[in-house]
This record gives C-alpha cells, sequence and structure tokens, in this order.
C-alpha cells in the first residue's frame, strides 16, 4: 500500500476526454499502439481458446489436421478422377487451395464475432479493442499451425518440391497476417453493430468457395481466367500457393493482392477511427 | 495529485434492436422521461445526463439512488469503459475498477491460472504477476482446490478467488460496486481487513452502495443520482441527515 514520494510526484496516468473534441485518430491509434505492445495477453488468451475448445479431448487440435488430410485424400481421389488429371499434379495444388482456403475462411467467420463474443471483457474493463482483434487473429494463426505443416507432407509424398520463390511465402503471409487483423477489426465491429452481418458473411464465404479456383484449377477456366484478378479471394490464395505450387504466381496477381490488401486496411483503419468509442455500447 | 473532474457529462445509451415503429411510437408516447430520440432518430436511454463534479484526492465519495439511476454506468464511464457523447471529463491517476466480480475469469482455467490471466489484463510485468499470485492465492484460502478449474468451484469459492485478485491492487483511484461488500458475513470478517487497507491506502474513493451503513462509515461525501441526474451533493450528514436520526 505504501507509495514513495517520489512516485506521487511523477507523472500521473492521465484520462482525458472531451466529447467536443473527441481527438479520433489520437484515440484509435493509441488504442493500436497499446494492444500491440500487451500482445501478450492476446497471445495468452488465444492459446487458452485453443486449449479449452478442445478441453478434454485426446488428441485435441490435431483433430483438425486428420480431418483435413482425411479431406485431402478424398477430395484428391474424386477430383483427379473428375477433372482427369493426374494425382502427380492435382495433389499438390489440392493439398495448398484447401488448406489455406479453409484458414482463410475461419479465420472470416471467427472475426465477424471477435468483439461481440468478448462482450463481457469489453463493458468490465477497459482494454484496447485491439487485444481483441489481435487474439483473433493468433488463435486462427495457431489452429492454422496445425493444418499447415500438412502441405509439406503431401508435397513429400508426390516429391513436388518449389524452387526459390518459395521465399515469396514470406511476404504473402505477411500480407495475410495483415489482412486478417483488418478483417477481425472491421467485421467484428460491423457485426457487433450489425447482428444480420454475420449470416451474411457464412453464405459470402460460401459461395466464394466454389467461384474460387480452390478445388478447381485456374486453367480450366482457358481464356476467361484473365479475369481471375478481379476474384479477392483468389489472389488471397495466390499470396500461398504461387510461391508454393506455382512458381510465384504472377506479378499481376500480386498487384491485386496488394491492391484489395491497401484497400480493406484502409477501410478498417477509417471504420475503427470513426467507431471504436461506440463498441461498448454495441456488444 | 489524484483528481476527477466532469462537466456537462451525458451518456445514451442506443435501443439498436428496437426497429420497429410501433414499439419506438409507444415507448415514446407516455410522457417518456429518460427514453428519447436522438439527431439519427434512434431510441436512446438516457443514462446519465448533465453530471459536472469535481473529486479531489483524498475523498471518498459514495454514489447513492435507486436501481438504474446510474450509478454502476457512472463508475464504468469513470473507468473510460463508456465514453460520454456530450460533456468532458478528466481522471488524473490510476485506476482500479472493481465493478464485476467475475470480468475476465475463464471457468475452465484454475484459479492459479486465472490470477496469472488477471494480472496479464492489467498489464503486468512477470515479476508484478508472480507477486499478485503469491498475495491472491494466499488470501483466497482455497488450499489444493486453486490448481483445479473454477468452473468446480462453490459459489462461495469462487467469489473468495474473485475478492482475492480483484483486491490486490493498489490504485490511486478506486472505483468499486456494492456487490464487493455483498459476501457472506464470515468471509466479509475476514475480507474486512483487506477492503479497509484498500478503501483507506487510494487517494480516491468512488463507490456505488444502497448501504447507509457503508456510506458512512467510510465515505466524506455523497452524491445522490436520480434518473441520470445529480440531485443532491454534498457531505454524508447533509444528504443523509444526522448520524443516528
Amino acid at each position: 500500500m505504501y507509495r514513495p514520494a517520489a512516485m506521487q510526484q511523477a507523472v500521473l496516468p492521465t484520462y482525458h476526454i472531451d466529447a467536443e473534441n473527441p481527438d479520433r485518430r489520437g484515440r484509435a491509434l493509441a488504442d493500436l499502439g497499446a494492444g500491440f505492445t500487451s500482445w501478450r495477453l492476446a497471445w495468452a488468451l488465444a492459446r487458452l481458446d485453443l486449449r479449452n475448445r478442445y478441453r478434454g479431448s485426446v488428441i485435441g487440435p490435431f483433430w483438425v489436421t486428420l480431418s483435413m488430410a482425411a479431406m485431402v485424400l478424398g477430395l484428391g481421389l474424386l477430383y483427379s478422377q473428375l477433372f482427369q488429371m493426374d494425382l502427380q499434379s492435382y495433389l499438390p495444388h489440392l493439398v495448398t487451395s484447401l488448406i489455406v482456403w479453409n484458414v482463410l475462411a475461419a479465420m472470416v467467420a471467427d472475426a465477424a464475432n471477435c468483439l461481440s463474443s468478448a462482450d463481457g471483457v469489453i463493458r468490465q474493463l477497459r482494454l484496447p479493442l485491439t487485444t481483441h482483434a489481435l487474439r483473433c487473429v493468433f488463435r486462427n494463426a495457431l489452429n492454422a499451425a496445425h493444418t499447415l505443416p500438412l502441405i509439406l507432407v503431401v508435397f513429400a509424398i508426390v516429391g513436388h518440391w518449389p524452387g526459390i520463390e518459395v521465399l515469396l511465402l514470406i511476404p504473402g503471409l505477411a500480407v495475410l497476417a495483415v489482412n486478417a487483423l483488418a478483417v477481425s477489426i472491421f467485421l467484428g465491429m460491423i457485426c457487433a453493430r450489425f447482428r444480420d452481418i454475420g449470416p451474411i458473411v457464412t453464405n459470402v464465404m460460401q459461395m466464394a468457395f466454389f467461384l474460387t479456383p480452390v478445388i478447381w484449377k485456374p486453367e480450366l477456366l482457358k481464356e476467361n481466367a484473365v479475369w481471375l484478378p478481379l476474384n479477392p479471394f483468389y489472389t488471397m490464395l495466390e499470396m500461398v500457393r504461387g510461391p508454393l505450387v506455382e512458381g510465384g504466381g504472377s506479378l499481376l496477381t500480386w498487384a491485386a493482392a496488394l491492391g484489395y490488401s491497401s484497400v480493406l486496411l484502409a477501410i478498417a483503419l477509417v471504420f475503427f477511427i470513426r467507431f471504436r468509442n461506440r463498441v461498448a455500447f454495441w456488444v | 495529485m489524484a483528481s476527477i473532474s466532469a462537466r456537462g457529462l451525458r451518456i445514451e445509451f442506443p435501443l439498436y434492436h428496437l426497429a420497429a415503429r410501433s414499439l419506438k411510437k409507444r415507448l415514446l408516447a407516455k410522457a417518456a422521461i429518460r427514453l428519447k430520440t436522438d439527431e439519427s432518430n434512434r431510441v436512446v436511454v438516457s443514462a446519465l445526463s448533465e453530471l459536472t463534479f469535481d473529486i479531489s484526492r483524498g475523498e471518498r465519495v459514495a454514489l447513492i439512488g435507486t436501481n438504474g439511476a446510474g450509478k454502476t454506468t457512472l463508475l464504468r464511464t469513470l473507468a473510460g469503459i463508456y465514453e460520454p457523447v456530450a460533456g468532458q471529463l478528466e481522471v488524473h491517476g490510476e485506476v482500479g475498477s472493481l465493478i464485476d466480480p467475475a470480468a475476465g475469469i475463464d471457468s475452465d482455467s484454475t484459479g492459479r491460472e486465472n490470477i496469472v490471466l488477471r494480472g496479464l489484463y492489467r498489464g503486468m510485468s512477470e515479476s508484478q504477476i508472480a507477486l499478485l499470485e503469491a498475495d491472491a492465492a494466499e488470501f483466497a484460502g482455497l488450499g489444493e482446490f486453486l490448481d483445479m478449474p473454477t468452473r468446480g468451484y462453490s459459489a462461495g469459492m469462487q467469489v473468495r478467488l474473485s475478492f482475492a485478485i480483484a483486491t490486490a491492487i493498489t490504485p490511486q483511484i478506486l472505483l468499486m460496486d456494492e456487490w464487493f461488500l455483498a459476501g457472506d458475513a464470515d468471509f466479509m470478517l475476514k475480507a474486512e481487513e483487506r477492503l479497509t487497507r484498500l478503501v483507506t491506502g487510494a487517494d480516491i474513493l468512488v463507490i456505488a452502495t444502497h448501504d447507509m451503513n457503508v456510506v458512512r462509515r467510510w465515505c466524506t461525501r455523497v452524491i445522490k443520482l436520480e434518473a441520470g441526474r445529480i440531485i443532491g451533493d454534498g457531505t454524508v450528514d447533509e444528504i443523509l441527515g444526522p448520524a443516528g436520526a
């Protein structure tokens, strides 16, 4: 209970808010800053989420690994027949697409309720909203870590090894991580305010799965394949699939991916700055 | 020096999920006092309006008023959870809020893990967390149950744990909701000393309560709220009448 005099003289933490002059941008940036500085909290919460989700299960999150392996095997055998492609060339495409798509879809679905599911904490403790978004990103990253290695296993089995272009995976995954955070903030907020957006998001993702070359290969579109970069999901997928399967991916898809990412980031940031202080009333 | 200063503070809760026009009309028809529509034509509850007050170092303030008067909302506003739609608020000093006992408790984690988690929520360093753990564990007195998931705790054990975690702080400004004083008699006896230490150690105490004994015992000032407005602000004797009367 004793506080030395020196500490009392120190500058006190000050919380100042003036509704006439809200300084929304300053506060939003401070929120982001505080959220990143306390990343350990988000990480601890994400690990807790994973542990609690598989509480009592013997192999826990490795169930995801197993079911993904089964799915790749099943779909690989079926669609290589349907598309009349040999397994050697089809499997590397399928395993990468399917796993990355699942990571993306899980991320988006989780982002939609990353704030509304944290309502108890948001209304009781003053925490940066960034912490909740980061928690969602970390949670999905941990989940992804349980399926992504399967890609290597399949590559080893069919003997497909990418060249030096595999280094492009680093910027690819980094951009995906930034997008994951932007999506968590944006969808998290908008779904907290409008409860109908969540189901819409689910439907959009389902539709996008068929419109995006996940199971089918882009070559099947023949000359129409030039329109593919218009599909943002395709470009996101290509940032991982390009380096691993397609010799790096085309410059156009990379440019499109970066373009979409910047737009998403900008929208999320504007939204965050404008509405951050309303979230406590929304959740 | 710790201080709180509020000028014309207003908090409104929008009722978003009231889309139906008829319901809206019915709600607003009966000369509504606290329901109104804001500029975007949404129904809002005015939770707090035109609050102006200053609290300086050494003051122990009780917020009193009937249920729904806005006591807890004011505490949350002071804690920085709700941002006002009008007015200014300035809080100098490190704030510790004891508003909801279960906030941030994960029922799948053990008592010990929950203590560490709370330390992380508060942004503590590893060494501070170790101190917190030792202190809270000792006070909670859960023995071997400390390493069991809190899901399996009895209600009393849960209160002990939340209380131990929540009160293992030394804030300059202590915001407290009355549940902290609502434990069973045995527990309160044990909690008494710890609570007194916490309350007297803080530079400023703001406590929301219905219990006038608490007010007389611990507070130097009373702010009386009604329907989100201040209807009385003065010393304990001024607002409640002289002791024993």
